[in-house]
């Protein structure tokens, strides 16, 4: 495995002293760069690349390390490696007046040369010498030393020369790097590996499906740990960059922001808030399940807070995104033209995946977005077999997740796999998992959205219907039945039955209502009827009372008087004992 | 710089300028080998066109820039500048009859 170190100054691991070269990746596979002070080998075809990463190394230890280099070609001639480097942008020749970089073109025209008796290498010496100490050159790089096999025919000669001319790099203190063609069964067409032992790097650039991948392997380096694996890598205008899986760890900052997915609705159902910022999320579906309209709006969103877009586009051409997308509400070509959001459509099919991977790295490290939409990811393995997609996504989400940016990815489902199964086989890796799907009742099509996962956020578990329209899009409960789920037609059929139902049942309410209101009414009615009666008998009874006792005393007065009238000679002690009291009363 | 005039010693008279022969002789150091290429150049000179030739030596432990204007890799190098074309002979000069394909003087004086 790949030690993670940072090749900024000369990176002692152990008591190996380290050359960092300053190329992007290398430098992770080595631990820190080349063996210091010691020559390396790198070998390979011709056309794998070796010329570019000897002078990026001398290009880097000049700009970067202050380091000058000496580079010695057997090949190419001064100018032609000034043009060809310029298209890399590098001013050899602007180096070379800085004192930065010697080039020494060594040319060997093999007619010219007569060979009688004894000779020595000593004029290469001399001239390597001269170049290095005039500018005090740190780094040398012979390109191709074995060159030296077609001038010269004493190869016994030639290999004791070699074996000095290593001893004597060696010695001087300079990190060199020696390039040597790929032989048959050898590393090395001469069997160069023999002199340089300490650091052997291998190139090579193998087509696969019509498709070419560069390819570099450290196949030894005594004294320390390397990455044995066979690295990607690929050359484009600013150079090498090799794409190490292992140079990126899983220990990336993480965040607590969310981030909006566009559609309120779908953010309620991610914990209310949406996806975390910096996050990757898989959008799968069928064909015109809604994918890239889901990417659409959440670019939009995000343009709407004025953050960076980047849209990789592997389908469709921008022009035709923009076009498709304000058909659903989403104008992206005004944020396109704010220089919020930035296009990058290629077919899959343009260049390999490696190639890709470089170009997504670039645009994100010059955009410097805080979004990046992928759309899709399936188309990328029509380039390369289903485990180097896997490979190049691995370490593109690795990349994404250190940089902290929020990346939606869509996924084709074909019909006929399980809606679960993403192509690409990168679900373990995604954040988030949106599923979108047809669902087919009734006669019609609808589109059905459901999360299956959402790593670190309670979220829904239940599907909802995806409506898109001229007004936007938006997601609607869905209606489960005893007929199962219902969408669309029906469930708008259903939604009018259950309006009708709530209406109706309204009514009978009030109607319930009334009448209890009305029997209350009549009861009350009732209730004052009976009281009246109630006193009108009350008042009835008081009046025979008092009618009774006028009556009774009428007549007890009517007693006394004629008892009065009768002279009555004894008190009347007979009289009713009833009117005996009243009677003593009124005497 | 250069070493020249040390060497040239008794041959120096030119006789015909136009078919006059220049030759370098680069070495580095009075090597062995340095001085065995010298001697056998002076013996074959003196042997095959007498007078008609200059010698110049060049070494390169002194000069080391000079190495890179004729191209030159291994020492002993010597170079024909003239007549054209240029040629190369390598090493110690010990075998004569390389030397003289080597300067074209093999079918002239044959």
């Amino acid at each position: 495995m790949a030690k993670k170190s940072t090749p900024k100054s000369t990176a002692v691991i152990g008591s190996l002293a380290k050359c960092p070269t300053g190329i992007r990746g290398l430098d992770e596979i080595t631990g820190g760069g080349l063996p210091r002070g010691r020559p390396s080998l790198v070998c390979g075809n011709a056309g794998c690349g070796k010329t570019i990463l000897g002078m990026e190394f001398l290009v880097h230890g000049a700009r970067d390390f202050g380091e000058p280099g000496v580079f010695m070609s057997f090949e190419e001639g001064t100018e032609e490696l000034e043009k060809n480097f310029a298209s890399l942008g590098v001013d050899l020749q602007q180096m070379v007046k800085g004192g930065q970089l010697s080039i020494d073109y060594v040319h060997i025209e093999r007619s010219e040369i007569e060979e009688t008796g004894e000779y020595d290498l000593d004029g290469l010496f001399v001239r390597l010498g001269y170049a290095i100490d005039s500018i005090g050159a740190k780094r040398v790089v012979l390109d191709t030393i074995e060159a030296l096999f077609t001038g010269f025919t004493n190869t016994a000669i030639l290999r004791a020369e070699l074996r000095r001319l290593f001893r004597w790099l060696k010695e001087k203190g300079v990190t060199a790097v020696i390039t040597g063609e790929r032989g048959d069964r050898m590393l090395t067409r001469h069997g160069l590996e023999e002199y340089v032992a300490d650091c052997v790097i291998l190139l090579d650039l193998r087509v696969d499906q019509q498709v070419a991948t560069r390819r570099l392997r450290v196949v030894k380096y005594r004294g320390t740990t390397h990455g044995t694996d066979e690295y990607p890598f690929l050359i484009d205008e600013r150079g090498i960059s090799i794409l190490p899986i292992t140079s990126l760890g899983l220990d990336h900052a993480v965040s607590h922001k969310r981030v909006s997915s566009g559609i309120a609705r779908l953010d309620t159902m991610l914990g209310g808030q949406g996806y975390y910022r910096g996050s990757v999320v898989l959008v799968s579906g069928t064909a015109g399940s809604g994918k890239s309209s889901l990417a659409a709006r959440f670019v939009e969103a995000a343009c709407e807070r004025g953050e960076q877009c980047l849209y990789f586009a592997f389908e469709e051409s921008p022009q035709q995104i923009v076009r498709n997308m304000a058909s659903i509400g989403c104008d992206l070509g005004r944020w396109q033209q704010k220089g919020l959001l930035h296009f990058h459509a290629s077919r899959p099919s343009l260049y390999g995946l490696e190639m890709h991977l470089a170009t997504l790295h670039k645009q994100v490290a010059l955009l410097k977005p805080q979004i990046v939409v992928i759309d899709p990811i399936s188309n990328l393995t029509a380039v390369g077999t289903g485990n180097e997609a896997k490979s190049m996504l691995t370490r593109l989400i690795d990349f994404l997740k250190t940089e902290q940016i929020s990346t939606l990815m869509t996924d084709l489902t074909h019909a006929g796999n399980s809606i679960e199964s993403s192509s690409e086989e990168i679900s373990s890796l995604v954040d988030s998992w949106i599923c979108l799907r047809d669902i087919e009742h009734q006669g019609e099509r609808n589109r059905g959205l459901h999360i299956l996962k959402s790593r670190g956020m309670p979220h829904s578990n239940q599907v909802r219907e995806f409506l898109m329209s001229d007004k936007g899009m938006d997601l609607m409960d869905v209606y489960i039945g005893p007929a199962g789920m219902v969408t669309g037609s029906a469930r708008l059929t259903q939604e009018a039955l259950e309006r009708a139902n709530a209406v109706s049942s309204q009514q009978q309410a009030q109607r319930q209502q009334r009448d209890y209101e009305r029997r209350r009414a009549l009861l009350e009615a009732n209730i004052a009827a009976m009281r009246l009666e109630f006193e009108t008998t009350t008042q009835d009874m008081h009046e025979v009372l008092a009618q009774d006792a006028e009556r009774v005393a009428m007549l007890e007065q009517g007693r006394e008087q004629l008892a009065r009238s009768r002279k009555a000679d004894a008190k009347p002690a007979a009289a009713a004992a009833g009117a005996k009291a009243p009677a003593k009363k009124r005497q | 710089m250069k070493r020249v005039g040390s060497s040239r010693g008794a041959p120096k008279a030119t006789g015909n300028p136009s078919k006059k022969c220049l030759l370098k002789l680069y070495v580095a150091g009075a090597s062995p080998k340095s001085l065995a290429a010298f001697a056998n150049l002076k013996r074959i000179c003196e042997a095959h066109m007498p007078g008609e030739y200059e010698i110049e030596i060049i070494d390169l432990l002194e000069s080391p820039q000079l190495a890179k204007g004729d191209q030159i890799l291994a020492v002993p190098t010597l170079v024909r500048r003239l007549p054209e074309p240029i040629r190369k002979i390598i090493g110690d000069l010990s075998d004569t009859e390389r030397v003289l394909v080597g300067l074209n003087l093999k079918a002239g004086t044959a």
